[in-house]
């Protein structure tokens, strides 16, 4: 089984991020950027299944900037087989991205695709079902946890409230979920290693797909801080506001 | 033109959910279509045709719909024909699952986690966890939408129900199957709608202690979180975690206990209407934005209140 990784190059989870003054984005100039945290599970899981010989090649590809080799190299490093990066310089929201990856799907034919339920820069939730409905592939949002056999896959899902178990066939779509799986670290051995595995570079152009735009931004604005409210002196006190003056009890 | 609110529920109840999504929806005007998609859920439909402002309610109900998989309820959205203006669901596991599929055959964007409506196609979302508020205008013709519900206030009025139209239109389940559903036995509230939730962090200093914080949630009927210093030092389970990779909650009153206030951990809570922060240290970064704080020993202070609290 071949599966096919998408990893998206967002800013650190650990970074506070900046708004910038003309409302046109955040700051990303001279900020750490990583893999996005939920597609680090995704590459864990794929080599777990490598590892238990249920995955022959594993494949990750990425759109975006030249950048983005960096999050691919990574993923090399991490166990990864094979890389492919789709430049382009705009700026790819989700639907767009669900297009381009699904050329890539044709390239290669993946029977398993897993991404991270969301990146964590536009909270959109969204590439995974997206691409899964272009391909008209079963989709399994929010894994945690995953079974592979005889060409079905079993899926734990996060729901709300609890879990869903989904059984279909593959190929399918899964995104990931926290609990997944702890993705391990990159060995330096294994660094120096993925700078000799194979990465593809393929111009967005060079794909052949059409995009169209479906949404103006506007502007990206700080939302509105909340100054410190009173350090009360007693547990009663406390009552007396959240039941009086917030009441909210 | 209409719009189409997609009813999230068990085939039995409806989620309460449905009644911010509805308020979004008659924020955006025109006459809103409630989807009932499910098994023996005549009852769900009644519910639904009760709320005001409900223009009608479809009904389908099948086998194939019982577990509202993403693959049917897409086909069956897409199919419909109609011209919709809008389509709306809550951004709960359900909505969040579902809709860009939906777009995605549409060949329309979608709009996640909408907390403002601005004008009939501006729309206002949280992204990068809520440190910032991104403002679009969708130039579709139709607006596939996933509401926050903490950001709409709920339908809560009653009408005569207005009428049920039954559907029959049957979609191929795609292969996917229902195998199984674990639900909490919690009887807690949910976290992610909770009115009120009650958090602890590492000061609980252990599981064995952290059944403070659950008591207190109990006597409020809340729900219960954790920071992530509790849920990596294994005081709670990983699904208990609000914050930046976790849940991301904006309930009317959040009670943070023992938590410092790191920036990950304010990204899923700072939304919340009231904020109550109980820590001994007096320079902790929560009480920055908490409106009411209490300096001093949690495990005085929490007794006190949960005392308190069970004499009211």
């Amino acid at each position: 089984m071949k599966i096919l990784v998408a990893v998206k190059r967002v800013i650190d989870p650990y970074v506070k991020i900046r708004v910038k003054a003309d409302q046109t984005g955040v700051e990303t100039q001279n900020v750490k950027m990583a893999m996005n945290p939920f597609d680090e599970i995704a590459v864990e899981e794929a080599i777990c299944l490598k590892e238990r010989g249920l995955a022959s090649e594993i494949v990750v590809v990425s759109v975006g900037t030249d950048a983005s080799q960096e999050t691919l190299r990574h993923a090399l490093a991490l166990g990864a087989d094979r890389a492919v990066l789709v430049r382009g310089e705009q700026s790819f929201r989700s639907l767009d991205i669900a297009k381009i990856l699904q050329k890539i799907v044709e390239r290669e034919q993946p029977q398993l695709i897993l991404m991270g339920k969301q990146s964590i820069d536009g909270d959109n939730n969204q590439t995974p079902q997206m691409l899964a409905a272009l391909l008209d592939w079963p989709q399994a949002t929010y894994a945690s946890g995953l079974t592979v056999e005889d060409g079905r896959i079993q899926v734990v899902r996060e729901i709300d409230g609890g879990l869903e178990t989904l059984a279909m066939p593959l190929p399918a779509v899964v995104s990931t979920d926290l609990r997944l799986n702890e993705p391990r670290y990159a060995s330096l051995p294994n660094i120096m290693k993925s700078k000799r595995k194979p990465l593809d570079v393929i111009e967005f152009d060079s794909l052949g797909v059409t995009l169209k735009s479906h949404v103006e931004v506007i502007s990206i604005t700080s939302p509105p801080t909340r100054s410190g409210g009173s350090k009360l002196e007693s547990v009663q006190d406390l009552l007396n506001k959240l039941q009086h003056e917030a009441k909210v009890l | 033109m209409s719009t189409l609110v997609l009813v999230e529920h068990d085939n039995q109840k409806m989620n309460e959910a449905t009644r911010n999504t509805l308020a979004a929806a008659m924020e955006l005007g025109g006459e809103p279509i409630l989807l009932v998609a499910g098994h023996h859920c005549q009852s769900v439909a009644e519910q639904a045709a009760r709320m005001s402002g409900v223009h009608a309610v479809w009904l389908i109900d099948h086998e194939h719909f019982e577990h509202q998989l993403a693959e049917n309820l897409a086909e069956l959205v897409v199919g419909s024909e109609a011209s919709w203006e809008a389509i709306l669901a809550p951004s709960t596991t359900f909505g969040k699952n579902v809709m860009p599929r939906i777009a995605a055959k549409m060949d329309v964007a979608q709009i996640s986690d909408v907390s403002r409506i601005v004008e009939k196609d501006v729309f206002e979302h949280p992204v990068y966890a809520g440190n910032a508020i991104e403002t679009v205008r969708v130039l579709d013709p139709v607006k596939v939408l996933t509401i926050r519900t903490t950001a709409f206030d709920p339908i809560v009025g009653e009408q005569e129900p207005c009428c049920i139209e039954r559907m029959d239109k049957v979609v191929d389940p795609a292969g996917t199957r229902f195998v199984k559903q674990e639900l909490s036995r919690s009887e807690r509230p949910d976290l992610g709608s909770a009115n009120i939730v009650v958090s602890g962090g590492r000061g609980l200093q252990s599981a064995e202690k952290f059944k403070l914080v659950e008591e207190l949630a109990d006597v409020l009927g809340a729900a219960v979180g954790a920071s992530r210093a509790a849920v990596d030092a294994g005081f709670v389970p990983n699904d208990y975690q609000v914050g930046q990779t976790g849940k991301v909650v904006a309930p009317n009153l959040y009670i943070a206990v023992g938590i410092s206030g790191a920036v990950q951990h304010l990204a899923g809570m700072k939304d919340s209407k009231v904020i109550v922060a109980i820590n001994k240290d007096e320079d902790a970064p929560i009480f920055q934005i908490a409106d009411y704080g209490l300096v001093g020993d949690l495990f005085e202070l929490v007794p006190q209140l949960i005392a308190l609290l069970k004499k009211n």
